[in-house]
């Protein structure tokens, strides 16, 4: 059983976190990696990247905003509750090295799988400067962390009702205009890596994303996560879920992530009119 | 002797009672309804007790086949029962989807002149009786070893191996990547040619033999093969299967509503899809759906869109009818139920919305040319014939080819240039020490019988190197 040790509503109760029993994860999971969650047997399967993990404790640590139906089911789980099915690490890890200067871009929850990320670059040597942004001041998540995590953090919201009032991607240029950058890691919703990608082009700084395609089993099995990158067809599950920002075909993938949209909705209201949300 | 002989030929093969094709291509009730004990005793009567049996050398497995039937035929079925248990530990499973035409039933003296007899029904009767008796009689097994063995993947070469080694004392894990144990039974097979809680009860027969079945096991991510043998496995057997899907590589492919056939089929029956919403997993429903390939798999997926509700659903395939690799029972289910055959038909792109939905196919027309490497006519496309076809629906299913997750994480574990681990044949050995492998990581995709065949001859070798040595 795969029972939650620690709950933390987060974001104004729209993200949970879910500190996980899962030893033999916890033992092998590497910065980039991803596991597959199954609430209950009738559960679908979602694949959430690894936001933390403690091997003496032997839990990870996942991060998910409340979406639709099953995100809401996974809400449900209390502390001692527990998941089903948990499966990982799945994907490969962030090829994490000494390179000088690293730029760490996060955007909503994807400040969640960013994190670890971070914390490998800087550990392992590099200067860090992160980027992160929220709609507004009560959706930032993991500030704290990420401050920790890097050399320098600027923060940025929608609204302007913290930090820098507009997208990351206009700090991002700043940044990029003054300082001499080896590497920018980017993760958040697909507008935002894409237009990231658009500037790191035009500065022609090597860019990494993370991508959470629709996917099933997780393991190259079933095609349903695949991206174009360079013209060519990967499977974010085994190939990625890193891939180069500046390959990437994000209409694409934004496409293909609204695959169910309608399916999605209606299972998402009718969840909602049972239980009177 | 001849003028009985003559007398047991007048029994006609008995029908198996099947859902009628206008009921049943709506529904995932399972096709084939059985044979009542008096049918199968009849069928049974059949059988002529062939002193040098054809059957039993046309069975990868080598079933005991006119012992039990004898048995069946005297009315005895817990004696049938345990005489296919000693060669076959999956029998409700073989009973249904084995390709009897070309086994045993293929080799059966019968059909020189008449029918055979249907050797595959009355396995499956055997096997749904026993069930259904609910028994819970179990094969003996052994006095235990104390050897540890770990089975990766839990489909039907795994299963084998894993039923064969409990028999023989060992202590046997079995590791699935997936969510519930079975691979391509549970998540490829659909209901109606399989029922899971088939599955499901012959799964659960091995662990009441001592079988412990760790799921969500990813080898090659969650645990490696060396750490198998950390842990203090002593033999490892790889039976992963050929889980990659092959695309056709052409333009639009990727739009929304086109599927491998893996996908469709797993959304479809491991998580039960066909139920949403009661279900969590969304499925596609196509009005009109174009399956592309036509092997059983297609056949598979082409009658899952039709129990959704299609309208239309068509079997698009490059060759002619002769060269369809699907059993000729799946085809004949297929057309029964409406599905329309598109044959000597090429798919050449996708054409989507503005959403990046697939609405259309366009399709060259081939003939057929000399024959190709692979003995079959070569389809050769027809200049000026490309059409288009209304398709919002696609699954392709045209086959998979090796999954290189557990290969690529153990390089002593030599594969050939197509990624399929080399084993030798006579033992399952790999060229690592300890490993074994077989099924269709090691054959490509083949049948469920094959993969259990191979999964025999590995437990035995694997037997031998545990009381004996490598």
């Amino acid at each position: 059983m795969f029972t939650i040790v620690k709950k933390e509503s987060m974001a104004d109760d729209t993200v949970i976190l879910n500190e996980i029993e899962a030893p033999r994860i916890a033992a092998k999971a590497r910065p980039g990696q991803f596991v597959i969650l199954k609430a209950n047997e009738t559960g679908e399967r979602i694949p959430l990247t690894i936001s933390d993990l403690d091997a003496a404790r032997g839990t990870i640590t996942v991060i998910y905003m409340v979406v639709g139906k099953s995100t809401a089911l996974f809400k449900t789980l209390e502390e001692g509750d527990a998941y089903q099915d948990v499966i990982g690490p799945l994907g490969k890890p962030t090829d994490i090295e000494k390179l000088g200067k690293v730029v760490c871009v996060g955007g909503g929850t994807g400040v969640a799988v960013l994190f670890p990320i971070t914390r490998g670059f800087k550990e392992a040597g590099n200067e860090v400067v992160s980027i992160i942004g929220a709609r507004n001041k009560d959706l930032l998540i993991l500030e704290d962390k990420m401050r920790a995590a890097s050399d320098t953090l600027h923060v940025c919201t929608d609204d302007g009702s913290y930090g820098h009032k507009g997208f990351v991607t206009e700090v991002l240029k700043e940044v990029l205009d003054s300082q001499k950058v080896d590497l920018v890691v980017a993760i958040g919703p697909v507008p935002m890596m894409k237009f990231v990608s658009k500037l790191t082009y035009e500065y022609n700084v090597k860019t990494l994303v993370s991508l959470n395609p629709i996917m099933i089993d997780g393991t190259g099995m079933c095609g349903g996560c695949r991206v174009s990158v360079g013209g060519e067809t990967r499977f974010a599950c085994v190939d990625g879920p890193e891939f180069d920002g500046h390959k990437v075909d994000y209409d694409g993938l934004m496409q293909r992530l609204n695959a169910y949209a309608k399916e999605e909705k209606a299972a998402y209201d009718e969840y909602c009119r049972l239980r009177g949300i | 002797m001849t003028g009985k002989a003559a007398k047991k030929e007048k029994i006609p093969r008995q029908p198996m009672p099947e859902q009628a094709a206008d009921v049943r291509r709506r529904n995932f009730k399972e096709v084939p309804m059985g044979y009542s004990p008096e049918t199968a005793i009849t069928e049974a009567k059949r059988c002529l007790q062939c002193k040098k049996p054809a059957c039993v050398t046309g069975c990868p497995v080598q079933i005991d086949i006119p012992g039990f039937i004898q048995q069946v035929a005297a009315g005895d079925f817990a004696a049938a029962s345990q005489t296919i248990w000693g060669k076959n530990t999956l029998p409700a499973i073989c009973g249904r989807v084995c390709p009897q035409e070309i086994q045993c039933e293929g080799e059966c003296i019968l059909g020189k002149k008449d029918e055979p007899v249907a050797i595959g029904n009355l396995e499956r009767f055997v096997a749904d009786f026993s069930r259904e008796q609910d028994t819970g009689e179990l094969p003996e097994k052994a006095a235990s070893t104390g050897k540890k063995v770990a089975v990766v993947g839990s489909g039907p070469s795994g299963l084998t191996v894993a039923g064969d080694l409990l028999l023989k004392g060992h202590d046997v894990t079995m590791l699935e990547a997936f969510h519930k144990p079975g691979g391509v039974l549970v998540y490829g097979i659909p209901e109606f040619r399989l029922p899971k809680d088939i599955v499901a009860s012959e799964v659960a027969a091995l662990e009441r033999l001592g079988l412990r079945i760790e799921c969500n096991s990813v080898v090659g991510r969650t645990v490696s093969v060396d750490e198998l043998f950390e842990e203090g496995y002593d033999a490892v057997y790889i039976g992963v299967g050929a889980g990659l899907p092959k695309f056709l590589n052409i333009s639009g492919e990727n739009l929304i509503g086109i599927y491998s056939a893996n996908e469709y089929l797993t959304r479809a029956n491991l998580m039960k899809g066909y139920l949403f919403p009661e279900y969590d997993t969304p499925l596609a429903k196509g009005k009109n759906v174009a399956v592309l390939g036509a092997g059983n798999v297609a056949m598979d997926s082409a009658r899952t869109a039709m129990r959704l509700g299609a309208e239309q659903v068509r079997i698009v395939y490059r060759r002619s009818r002769e060269e369809m690799p699907a059993r000729a029972a799946e085809i004949h289910h297929a057309e029964e139920e409406g599905i329309e055959f598109y044959l000597l038909t090429n798919p050449i792109r996708f054409i989507g919305d503005d959403e990046g939905r697939v609405v259309q196919m366009e399709c060259l027309q081939m003939e057929l040319g000399e024959p190709d490497e692979s003995g079959r006519r070569r389809p050769i496309p027809i200049e000026g014939s490309e059409f288009l076809l209304d398709c919002d629906l696609a699954v392709v299913a045209v086959g998979a080819s090796a999954n290189p997750l557990l290969t690529q994480s153990d390089p002593e574990i030599q594969l050939n240039r197509w990624g399929y681990i080399i084993a030798d044949p006579k033992t399952g050995k790999t060229t690592k020490k300890g490993v074994w492998a077989g099924g269709d990581i090691v054959t490509g995709q083949a049948t469920v019988i094959l993969a259990m065949g191979a999964g025999r001859v590995a437990a035995d070798s694997i037997h031998d190197y545990l009381t004996i040595g490598w």
